[in-house]
């Protein structure tokens, strides 16, 4: 479970977050929607600890995040916006990598990586150097990194940008599955259609400010739209440019 | 600790499979400074072959008219070139560079040599130029010793005991010894081992921080549960490690090269072999933690490879500044000096090149003083990690 209370961050004269709260439940894919902008990245720097709040706090299965060895850390599984892989390290060696400063000793991580190979479909390229690997390439070996230490959470900043409609598929239908599993899902988006195919709940923010949180369809029926795009129109007044 | 160690290994591995890291630590920078020491070395020990050994050529004009003077040159070992030329046309010679010196005997020289009265020479030369001056001051020693002698001769003639005439005898006693001559080249050799130090680990510090945020591999590395001070560490370590390659490799070329350079005609040990190479390793050790650490540090501060390298670049010359001022000030080896890093391992290095003894003592405050150095820089590193403007 992913809490965000009360959450506020100032970047000099701008407000990049107003006591942000909302929860993120298990066994649930909550979105972030958002125009970009927003105040989504700030939200989820904070909950995945490298942004400090000014104010409020962010809790993992009810574990404060900040601290830099914080237990809520190890519980968390993070895909950052536009996430980079070592370049020189080999599929394999940049999870591994991960795996062991998560603490994993060299067997079970052996395992773990072989398995996370299959259920991502890298097993292909796992021994290859990242150097020239493909959009869709890099975001699964990113994944099957935040994935390593088997958390009970994971936080995606707009894992589905510059991925292929192919790719993207993959992606929610891994998604499904962990939510199958039990875990606790929070990613952001600025692409409506993936929010709604695949979110049981959606947190929209605008201006750093939550503007609703519910479920897809009661956000439909609180604005009286007929369609999740135009619920979202008359919920942000229009402000936000979406595609 | 296991987790800097992770880091350590994940760094060395990583750059040890880039090209560029590879040849900027493993070729440039050792090499570099020993190929040029090498060459800089053999130059400047034959231009003082030149000025010493060399047989002294002197240009005269009208030595017709002073036949014991052209004795007493060649008798001295000086070879004349006999030349008639006007002085407007030994001044011409000279600036035209035809002739490094004149001699010129004047018409009045012989009658007032007859008379017994000052006989006028000429001396013509370029005072701008380094290698004529050296060449006009031997010809003027050799021309007033052979005045003295035909002084001495008169006064005999007169009947005068001639040693009346010599009040005083000034020896000139030098001091220098051929190893202190050579301070300047020192300060290169040892700024060149200091250099490839740092070069060895400049462009990991890059890679480790500054090259790690603009990749965009940072911030999911900064969400794992490992403390920031395992993480600096660890990049620290790796950088050490280059270091040490580099500084290995440098002083293996140094050796290599020595074994060339008539390194004994400056006055310098002429052996510099592993022995010595395996104690300016030593003595360099403790100074690479501090050049890791403050690389680093520089690097975590700028925002992009290219801005890091702008600075690393400046922080290369670092090492130079008490280096050169130890040069201008010709300082010695002394023990309130060990305190001041590259300095005090400038100057242990020099003195174990000119044989001289080095106390343990100062070897020790050398060490202890950068590693305390390195140590404060390391926590100023791990505490900017701990800032959120890493991210950038």
């Amino acid at each position: 479970m992913i809490e965000a209370r009360g959450l506020c961050k100032r970047f000099g004269a701008i407000d990049a977050a107003v006591q942000v709260s909302f929860v993120a439940r298990d066994g649930q894919i909550t979105g972030l929607l958002g125009p970009n902008g927003a105040g989504k990245s700030t939200c989820l720097r904070m909950l995945y600890g490298v942004l400090a709040p000014d104010r409020g706090e962010a809790r993992i299965d009810g574990i404060d995040i900040r601290g830099e060895t914080s237990a809520a850390r190890a519980r968390l599984g993070v895909l950052p916006h536009a996430a980079a892989l070592y370049g020189n390290l080999t599929a394999r060696e940049n999870i591994a990598y991960f795996g062991t400063l998560q603490g994993i000793g060299s067997e079970a991580l052996a395992g773990r990586i072989e398995a996370l190979a299959a259920r991502l479909g890298i097993g292909d390229f796992l021994d290859r150097r990242a150097k020239g690997f493909s959009q869709g390439q890099r975001v699964k070996v990113a994944l099957a990194r935040a994935l390593v230490h088997e958390p009970g959470n994971l936080v995606l900043d707009e894992p589905t940008n510059g991925l292929d409609v192919m790719a993207i598929r993959n992606l929610r239908a891994l998604l499904e599955g962990l939510r199958g599993e039990g875990k606790c899902i929070l990613f952001s988006s600025h692409v409506m259609q993936e929010v709604a195919a695949l979110c049981d709940r959606i947190v929209i923010i605008g201006g750093g400010r939550v503007c609703a949180d519910d479920t897809p369809a009661a956000l439909c029926e609180r604005s009286g739209a007929a369609t999740l795009e135009e619920a979202f129109m008359r919920i942000q007044g229009g402000g936000g440019a979406l595609l | 600790m296991r987790a800097a160690w992770t880091v350590f290994a994940k760094e060395f591995l990583e750059n040890f499979r880039d090209r560029r890291t590879l040849v900027s630590a493993l070729v440039f920078g050792p090499l570099f400074g020993p190929l040029l020491f090498g060459a800089m070395v053999s130059r400047s020990v034959e231009q003082s072959m030149l000025s010493a050994d060399r047989v002294l050529t002197l240009t005269v004009s009208g030595g017709e008219r002073a036949p014991g003077l052209l004795e007493f040159l060649r008798s001295h070992g000086v070879k004349v070139n006999p030349v008639s030329l006007s002085e407007q046309g030994a001044r011409s010679a000279v600036r035209r560079g035809r002739a490094p010196v004149v001699l010129l005997v004047p018409q009045s020289y012989a009658a007032r040599f007859e008379a017994g009265e000052p006989a006028p020479l000429y001396l013509v030369a370029d005072s701008a130029d380094s290698e004529t001056r050296k060449i006009a001051a031997r010809a003027g020693s050799i021309l007033a010793a052979f005045g003295n002698s035909i002084a001495q001769l008169r006064l005999q003639g007169r009947g005068v005991e001639p040693l009346l005439a010599v009040p005083i005898a000034v020896n000139d006693v030098d001091a220098s010894t051929p190893a202190g001559r050579a301070v300047a080249i020192l300060g290169l050799m040892t700024y060149f081992v200091l250099f490839a130090l740092l070069m060895g680990g400049m462009y990991l510090a890059i890679d480790a921080t500054a090259g790690e945020r603009e990749r965009g591999s940072l911030e999911a590395l900064l969400t794992l549960p490992v403390p920031r001070a395992a993480l600096v560490g660890g990049k620290i370590l790796a950088t050490c490690a280059y270091m040490c390659i580099s500084l290995a490799i440098t002083l293996l070329a140094f050796v290599t090269v020595s074994r060339w350079l008539p390194l004994d005609r400056l006055g310098l040990s002429s052996d510099f072999g592993l022995g010595r190479a395996l104690a300016f390793f030593a003595i360099c050790m403790p100074f690479i933690p501090l050049g890791a650490a403050l690389m680093t540090l520089v690097a975590s501060f700028t925002k992009s490879y290219r801005e890091a390298q702008t600075y690393l670049a400046a922080v290369l010359l670092v090492p130079t500044l008490p280096i050169a001022f130890a040069s201008i000030y010709s300082l010695k080896t002394k023990t309130s000096l060990m305190l001041i890093p590259s300095l005090s391992q400038h100057l242990l290095m020099t003195s174990l090149l000119k044989d001289q003894p080095v106390s343990a003592v100062d070897v020790m405050i050398s060490a202890g003083s950068s590693l305390v150095l390195a140590a404060g820089l390391f926590v100023l590193t791990a505490r900017h990690w701990r800032r959120e403007t890493m991210l950038g």
